[in-house]
């Protein structure tokens, strides 16, 4: 059975699913992105909200305003124009992360199973931005692409019931951050100092789908710093645009 | 001016229409569980439709008023009574300061409602006063209420015109099997015929594995084919009906996580999920199918039947305004 994508599929009758293929792809990520972009801007009467994830997104829309045969032309419309791939605009969040072993309890135990020194692990795991492709599991808990295949590692056997609110982690081949305190099965390597959380902002996620990550390494001197400073409400997040 | 809580009951949060525009942030969209329901008690007291209710469920809260106002309570019964004695439900009922409000245990349904006239003042949190209980997120401090708690109004409402006709007809929730009719997708392609046949034609139980983010059901298995019963994970709209491998549906509701990934077989009607909602263990339900357009004629048929409805007490009440006004 061969199915030709972009393909759009009714998903109740307030909202429909567009897929643009079958894997998890930086290309098709960024096809999405453009599309999700292009139906943005076009500020449709009826259109509620678009939830991306890795090669589709779904769209909640008003049945009241629109029939599912109005949104499957809008749709339509908005797939056959020139997708924007949005690599050549790349926007770049920073997080800060202290890898000391007192924030990342298995930051040895990841360098052991890569056969390097801690410090490079650092090195490998601040060297690239990764691509946020979508956000899911807990508000603001970024799925990422492109860790280096050095420092992939097995999750824990038993999850930890309590993993601090910032916890930065390696599971398998993945790495991300635990923006809130939850039970979680990855290597902790450290802890970002400043909320990726905060429902008292007016961007409560300062990183959205399609976005990039670097994490950027600190001490722990400049971490109670970054913390103090988060709790006062005076942390912006560096980012390149 | 408002309420006190003398028993906060079993589970009982602040809800409204839910928390949109935040799940591609994952974000739960969180908010009201029956939303037929919640639009009526809010139509019969002259709310609009997306106004912050009481929400609760097996047993529900005792509270005491501190202020004159206006209520309705719908969904299940819980038996309400004020001051010792019994109140209609599906009925605008004026209410005085001092008055005690009594919801006991759940006969019929799952979900109760209460909307004043007015609405709740807790803080509007990302455009939303829907309780995110796993977030600790909005309606009354992040959590189901407690005894001794306290909401005030947002604005004092006495009484309403057309007090008499502020009444509607109260759903039977008492039948053998309820049907819930359903459009197929987005994954029904992963299932062998049989698997469809199976899904279309069977019964199925709800189980006691019920809470607001999803209701499992127990039945026949349903038998997906060669594509298995995994996908990459997408976007869950409520309503979706989840297979997983062990080839037995759960349906995601309010509180549902924003992205999963398992196939979905297909949606139930925005209508019928409140009659979903109602249901409990061991309750036997049946799917149908619909195609989208017609689901969305159902839907705009059941809407603009209590738009009507709405807009009748509204230029009532404008005009009860007004006059007042005037006479001042």
């Amino acid at each position: 059975m061969s199915i030709v994508y972009p393909r759009i599929l009714p998903t109740g009758d307030r909202a429909l699913t567009v897929e643009l293929g079958n894997e998890i792809d930086e290309k098709i990520n960024a096809r999405l992105m453009g599309l999700i972009k292009t139906l943005t801007d076009q500020r449709v009467k009826g259109i509620e909200e678009f939830v991306p994830s890795f090669r589709a997104v779904l769209i909640h829309y008003n049945p009241a305003i629109l029939s599912y045969s109005d949104m499957e032309k809008i749709v339509n419309a908005a797939l056959s124009e020139p997708l924007r791939e949005l690599t050549h605009h790349k926007r770049i969040v920073k997080v800060p992360v202290c890898y000391d072993s007192q924030y990342g309890p298995d930051i040895e135990f990841v360098a052991e199973h890569a056969g390097i020194s801690v410090d490079e692990v650092i090195k490998i795991h601040t060297s690239t931005p990764y691509l946020v492709y979508m956000l899911g599991f807990q508000p603001g808990f970024p799925y990422l692409g492109g860790l280096d295949e050095r420092i992939h590692t097995p999750r824990l056997e038993t999850p930890r019931i309590r993993l601090e609110a910032g916890s930065v982690g390696i599971g398998g081949g993945q790495t991300g951050l635990y923006p809130m305190e939850s039970p979680g099965g990855w290597r902790i390597i450290g802890v970002t100092p400043v909320r990726c959380y905060n429902p008292d902002k007016d961007k409560p996620i300062p990183y959205k789908a399609g976005d990039h990550i670097k994490f950027t390494a600190i001490d722990r001197d400049e971490f109670e710093r970054l913390r103090e400073m988060d709790l006062r409400g005076e942390y912006e997040f560096e980012v390149e645009d | 001016m408002g309420i006190v809580f003398n028993k906060g009951g079993l589970f009982t949060t602040v809800q409204d229409y839910g928390r949109m525009g935040y799940q591609n942030l994952g974000f739960h969209v969180c908010g009201v569980m029956d939303r037929h329901a919640y639009w009526v008690a809010n139509l019969l007291v002259d709310n609009t439709d997306r106004e912050a209710v009481i929400e609760f469920t097996i047993c529900g809260p005792t509270l005491y008023f501190t202020s004159d106002t206006v209520i309705c309570i719908t969904g299940g019964d819980y038996d309400p009574k004020i001051n010792g004695e019994k109140i209609p439900m599906y009925t605008a009922v004026k209410v005085h300061k001092g008055d005690e409000l009594e919801m006991g245990f759940c006969k019929t349904g799952t979900w109760g409602y209460i909307a004043f006239a007015g609405g709740l003042d807790v803080p509007v949190v990302m455009g939303s006063r829907s309780t995110d209980i796993k977030c600790r997120l909005g309606g009354y401090e992040g959590r189901p209420i407690k005894d001794g708690d306290e909401i005030e109004f947002l604005s004092s409402v006495k009484s309403l015109p057309l007090m008499k006709e502020r009444r509607l007809e109260t759903p039977d929730y008492g039948s053998d099997v309820v049907e819930l009719r359903v459009t197929m997708g987005p994954q029904d392609d992963h299932f062998t015929m049989d698997g469809l046949g199976t899904f279309l034609l069977s019964e199925y139980t709800v189980t006691s594995q019920c809470d607001r983010m999803g209701y499992r059901l127990e039945g026949p298995v349903i038998e997906h084919n060669e594509l298995g019963a995994d996908i990459i994970s997408d976007g869950i709209a409520k309503g979706a009906i989840q297979v997983p491998s062990s080839g037995q549906p759960i349906i995601m509701m309010s509180d549902r996580q924003t992205l999963g990934g398992y196939t979905k077989i297909a949606n139930v009607i925005s209508v019928d999920i409140p009659k979903l909602a109602q249901c409990k263990y061991p309750q036997k339900v049946r799917f149908s199918k619909v195609s989208v357009e017609e689901a969305q004629r159902i839907y705009n048929m059941e809407r603009e039947r209590l738009m009507l409805l709405n807009q009748r007490f509204i230029k009532k009440s404008l005009r009860h305004r007004l006059f007042n006004h005037w006479k001042k």
